[in-house]
């Protein structure tokens, strides 16, 4: 793994980590608790892959780093700034640091895909710039570099609901590379997917993340893609953490412990053939 | 008759009604009362029955006064039928533009408060709730007679209009959508714009288009009261009985509206 450079010392916290989550809680108004004092520290740019069943909180950890959730206690740290207790306007800039990749895709669906991309720029640009999608050179020239980073070349002025899935999250990638990103969030991107898309996809958000040496939190379902593109896998059941550790540590007793019991060796084998993309 | 081998299955009743007893005397005793309140409404109305014994013989008396159309009276009412057809569309322009905030102000999804959320639900009712001609009663007394006061009355019935339809498709509008601009750190006006106007923008021109070929006909009306357009030309001539220019004017009324439903429809058909 590619030791931490310099620019991204200066965003670490007192503690080194690029990412601190600290007994981070959550518990919906219907009284669910979603998250039960999770701690999770990120002090490389790895890909953490968070498994577990439906429910076990992954999403909700996820939404919280961004506070599209509003955790209901805890701290997280991206670098040296705390998330959880800022105001609005200080959460809108700390959001311009971390891009957001969604199982959904989540592209305004009758923009082009250059309009989608630039969107990842909004923070950065005023209200009227953006009414009239007058970006700065800079931007639109990098847009142009990342669509062809991401296999999208020539697709600028397609609109977004013309796309095959596997496109439209090639443009949700190419959105959150354009914030330039410190913190990766990674929801679900391959569940909307075909398997071999659902590599492709997971392969390119691999090789992002290790060229800008960022960090990315992956939910993934899938164990065994879990175990081929993650540096580190990190187990949650019942909004508590099981697991943390590499993905060669995983057994069948842990994935039994987060998931419940079952037949797992299957999908261990499968996944140590087909480990890829990790030096 | 052959009997199948099992006993007889008592578990079901051997007639089945789709209404139980109950039901069925309930909807007696709701047509019984809708009869009750026609009737009761042509009792209190003080019909003139007489009037409809020879209804039929005014009727053609008043057709045989139209006809033959006078067609010199055409190059009249050209004027003003440019003139209706252009305080329908900017009526409705202007409605448009008002609309695009009050929308926003009164989706529950956007609108900043309980409080706003009420103010943009009044603003909507008090646009819809009075017609287009009384709005042109209103701004007549403001503005004096002319085309000034229609523009005006059209936008604001309009902008009721449109701005109740904007707000339900805000709210109904895709939240990953939005939940996606709002991740990259974009300010509120910017998730607002980016994030969900270009998802209510089918619901926004197919609803403009359909209220401008709504005001072409109602602006036909508006001269009834003063506020410009052919209305004049038709109520003058009603008033001097000039039956054959009311048939010119009724035909030059009807092809308008008709290419204007058309143009509407042409045009909503094409969004997407």
């Amino acid at each position: 793994m590619a030791g931490v450079l310099p620019a991204d010392a200066a965003r670490e916290n007192s503690r080194g980590a690029l990412l601190a989550v600290e007994a981070l809680t959550k518990v919906y108004p219907g009284g669910q608790r979603a998250l039960d004092g999770v701690s999770l520290v990120v002090e490389r740019p790895e890909i953490v892959a968070i498994i577990g069943s439906s429910g076990a909180g992954k999403s909700t950890l996820i939404r919280c780093i961004n506070r599209l959730v509003e955790p209901t206690s805890g701290q997280i740290w991206l670098g040296a700034a705390e998330i959880v207790g800022v105001s609005r306007r200080e959460l809108r800039r700390l959001r311009r640091r971390i891009a957001m990749i969604f199982q959904e895709f989540n592209l305004v669906e009758r923009l082009t895909v250059m309009e989608n991309v630039l969107s990842g720029r909004l923070g950065s640009v005023g209200f009227f710039a953006s009414a009239f999608r007058r970006f700065p050179p800079q931007d639109i020239a990098g847009a142009y570099a990342v669509l062809d980073r991401v296999g999208l070349g020539g697709y600028h002025d397609t609109r977004a609901d013309a796309l095959s899935g596997g496109q439209r999250q090639r443009v949700g990638i190419a959105r959150a590379l354009m914030q330039n990103p410190d913190l990766l969030l990674v929801d679900e991107p391959t569940a909307s997917l075909d398997p071999k898309t659902a590599r492709q996809i997971m392969r390119l958000i691999r090789e992002l993340a290790t060229e800008r040496r960022r960090p990315a939190l992956v939910n993934i379902h899938d164990v065994a893609l879990a175990q081929s593109f993650a540096d580190r896998v990190v187990g949650l059941k019942s909004g508590r953490v099981a697991f943390d550790g590499p993905p060669s540590a995983l057994s069948a007793e842990t994935l039994t412990e987060i998931y419940g019991a079952e037949d797992w060796s299957q999908t261990i084998r499968r996944a140590d053939d087909e480990t890829e993309g990790r030096q | 008759m052959r009997t199948i081998a099992t006993a007889p299955d008592k578990r079901y009743p051997d007639v089945w009604r789709r209404r139980s007893l109950r039901e069925t005397v309930t909807g007696w005793l709701w047509t019984a009362a809708i009869a009750f309140a026609a009737a009761w409404s042509v009792s209190a109305l003080d019909i003139e029955w007489a009037f409809f014994v020879d209804a039929h013989e005014q009727a053609l008396d008043l057709a045989q006064r139209m006809w033959p159309p006078r067609w010199s009276y055409l190059p009249v009412i050209v004027r003003p039928l440019i003139e209706t057809i252009h305080i329908a569309t900017l009526g409705t322009m202007i409605a448009l533009v008002l609309s695009i905030p009050l929308a926003f102000l009164a989706a529950r999804n956007t609108t900043a408060n309980g409080f706003t959320w009420a103010i943009g639900r009044a603003l909507l009712v008090a646009s819809r709730s009075v017609n287009t001609i009384i709005w042109g009663l209103v701004f007549v007394a403001i503005f004096g007679p002319g085309a000034v006061a229609g523009i005006a009355a059209v936008a604001a019935r309009s902008v009721g209009f449109l701005a109740k339809l904007v707000a339900e498709a805000i709210e109904e509008a895709d939240r990953g959508q939005i939940e996606a601009i709002e991740a990259t750190g974009a300010s509120t006006a910017q998730v607002y714009l980016v994030g969900i106007l270009p998802q209510v923008m089918p619901v926004l021109i197919g609803t403009t288009v359909y209220r401008w070929d709504i005001n072409v006909r109602e602006s036909s009306v508006l001269g009834f009261v003063g506020a410009g357009g052919i209305g004049l030309y038709l109520y003058a001539s009603i008033n001097q009985f000039a039956w054959q220019q009311v048939l010119v004017v009724l035909a030059a009324i009807l092809v308008i509206v008709l290419v204007s439903e058309a143009v509407s429809a042409y045009i909503r058909a094409r969004i997407s």
